[in-house]
């Protein structure tokens, strides 16, 4: 079984962003990117997959400017066996994604689709639901285990309540939570080897999708700053500054 | 202009981060709501309570049971000719299901949002919350996931509306129900409770939660946790507060033994009081917090359910 993996280049998820002051964006000249650490999570599970031998090839795929390159290049590190590059200028928002997406699963054929459950840049947590309802596959979201037997997969989700569990019928589109498992570091000699592994770049009109956003920024704001607040000696100066001060309790 | 709000709901009636999403739809206009499920006549009666919505849609069929993504975006799509906006609360059946509608009505969702400004603009947080987005749709739908901790609830009762039996016609789309472990707690629900005491890394162990329990009950809190601390098994899944975990904006939140990550703060930040019990006078959390002790939280611990008892 072919797995392919979508893979998002984002700012770090240490950095800090700041709003440009004139509205128009985050900062995100020279901050540190990296692939968006869900990512990260599902190419490990595609590459335990491979490992258990239920997985035969995995396919990596990132969406944007020629520097996702380099967000391929860590998954062929991590284990990935070739890279795909959909390159494009435009802002690409999750609809155009899924549609990108849908278009290399037709011409790939994999019999399954591991992805992050959200990217944390624009957290929009859509892009997995949206490529399932595309190719009239089921979906498993917010996955923190998954077993494959045979032609099911059998996927534990977490919910707002604890866990449930799915059987899908494959072809199927899972997305990752961060307790499926813990991604490991590429090690050197497997970055070396990562090197010689084919990307091949195409553009969003070679998959006959038009990206153009649907959704348009008007502004970004900061938030609200929160006040700076007082130290509290002891216990009973916090629980009585709660109950005469902030009156919460 | 109607907009049609998809209901979650249990044995107490219809949740409160759907009544959220009812105080966010009916900014714009006539509100109907969507109780799906089996057997769900009396949550489609609660339904008809809350004010503010007008008609209330009832899909009840056994396909629907366990509110799988495939069948529930199936009967949305087939619902939404006569909406101009179809809302959710950004729950985990919100997440899983609008998504999908979304894409088969060929639009981009907007996800978790944080406001109306008008039909078809909307504020949501991006980058853990550290900006807010102010975003325009241009499709001639919405798709809307609502973050219930930025919107009042509704309240349950007050309206009375209609209540109309819906067709369900749901193909198999290869998925199936196997089962649910869910946490089972007296406690009131992370994002409905006034009170949240969330622990952290610092609690060094499961059972060591136990210490929070005296103070929950006296508060009638709900217990949360960092990443850090459901990663090492100290507590279940569905405790996590954070930018991917649960949004929380009560009216108190007291962090214990937690640092103060930024993905944390995103899912805190907007709690109207917020109190930090860390013993590094450096942690990032004392930079939000209104209250800071410095102290180890082993001794604060049981000292504040002590001083709580004497009120
Ligand atoms: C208001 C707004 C402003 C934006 N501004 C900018 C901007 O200034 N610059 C800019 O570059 N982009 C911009 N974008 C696009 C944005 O960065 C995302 O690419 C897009 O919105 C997808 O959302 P998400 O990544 O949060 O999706 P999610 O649904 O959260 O992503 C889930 C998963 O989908 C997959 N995925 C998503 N995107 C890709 C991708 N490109 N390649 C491979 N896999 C992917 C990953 O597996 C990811 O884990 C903007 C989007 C919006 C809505
Ligand atoms: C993609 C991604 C998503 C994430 N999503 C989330 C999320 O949704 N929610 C979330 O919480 N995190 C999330 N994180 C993790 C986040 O970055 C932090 O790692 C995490 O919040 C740290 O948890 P903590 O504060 O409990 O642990 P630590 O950072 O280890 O802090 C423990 C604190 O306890 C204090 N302490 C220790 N012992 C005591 C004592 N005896 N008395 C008093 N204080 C004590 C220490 O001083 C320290 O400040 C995410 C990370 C990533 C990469």
């Amino acid at each position: 079984m072919k797995i392919l993996v979508p893979v998002k280049r984002v700012v770090d998820y240490n950095v800090k962003v700041r709003v440009k002051v004139d509205g128009t964006g985050v900062e995100t000249a020279g901050v540190k990117m990296s692939m968006n650490p869900f990512d990260e999570i599902a190419v490990e599970e595609a590459v335990r997959l491979k490992e258990k031998g239920v997985a035969t090839e995995i396919v990596a795929v990132s969406m944007g400017i020629t520097a996702c390159q380099e967000t391929i290049r860590t998954a062929l590190a991590m284990g990935a066996d070739r890279g795909i590059l959909v390159e494009t200028d435009v802002e690409l928002q999750p609809l155009a994604v899924a549609k990108l997406l849908k278009a290399l699963v037709d011409k790939e054929a994999p019999g399954l689709v591991i992805m992050g459950k959200q990217a944390i840049d624009d957290d929009m947590n859509a892009t997995g639901q949206m490529l399932a309802a595309l190719l009239g596959w089921p979906q498993g979201t917010f996955a923190s285990k998954l077993t494959i037997d045979g032609t099911t997969a059998s996927v534990t989700r977490e919910v707002d309540g604890g866990l449930e569990t799915v059987a899908l019928a494959l072809p199927a589109v899972v997305t990752a939570d961060l307790r499926l498992n813990e991604p490991r570091y590429a090690s050197l000699p497997n970055i070396m080897k990562a090197r010689k592994k084919s990307i091949e770049t195409i553009k969003p009109a070679d998959l006959g999708v038009d990206p153009a956003p649907r959704l348009t920024l008007v502004s970004v704001a900061e938030p609200a700053k929160r006040k700076a607040g007082v130290r509290v000696a002891s216990v009973a100066e916090l629980v009585a500054k709660l109950r005469t001060e902030a009156k919460v309790i | 202009m109607t907009a049609l709000v998809l209901l979650e709901f249990d044995a107490a009636g219809i949740k409160q981060p759907s009544r959220s999403a009812v105080a966010a739809a009916a900014k714009l206009g006539e509100v109907h709501a969507l109780v799906a499920g089996e057997g769900v006549a009396a949550a489609a009666a609660a339904a008809a309570k809350l004010p503010g919505v007008t008609k209330v849609l009832v899909a009840d069929a056994p396909a629907l049971a366990h509110a799988l993504a495939e069948p529930m975006a199936s009967l949305l799509v087939a619902l939404a000719p006569a909406y101009s906006h179809l809302f959710a609360a950004a729950t985990a059946v919100g997440k899983n299901v609008l998504p999908r509608v979304a894409a088969l009505l060929d639009v981009q969702p907007v996800s978790d949002i944080a406001g109306v400004v008008d039909a078809d603009q909307f504020v949501r947080p991006i980058y853990a919350g550290n900006a807010l987005a102010t975003v325009k749709s241009a499709d001639a739908k919405k798709v809307i996931t609502v973050r219930a901790a930025s919107f009042d609830p509704v309240a349950a009762e007050g309206g009375s509306a209609a209540i109309e039996n819906v067709a369900v016609a749901v193909a198999d789309a290869g998925s199936r129900f196997v089962g649910a472990e869910l946490s089972k707690s007296e406690r009131p629900e992370l994002t409905a409770a006034r009170v949240v005491i969330s622990g952290g890394r610092g609690m060094q162990a499961g059972e060591n939660f136990r210490l929070l329990e005296p103070i929950a009950d006296k508060l009638g809190a709900a217990v949360g946790a960092s990443r850090a601390a459901v990663d090492a098994g100290f507590v279940p899944n569905d405790y996590q507060v954070g930018q991917t975990g649960k949004i929380v904006a009560p009216e108190l939140y007291v962090a214990v033994g937690i640092s103060g990550a930024i993905q944390h703060l995103a899912g805190m930040k907007d709690s109207k009081v917020i109190v930090a019990i860390n013993k590094d006078e450096e942690a990032p959390i004392f930079q939000v917090a209104d209250y800071g002790l410095v102290a180890d939280l082993f001794t604060a611990l049981p000292e504040l359910a002590a001083e709580l008892g004497k009120g």
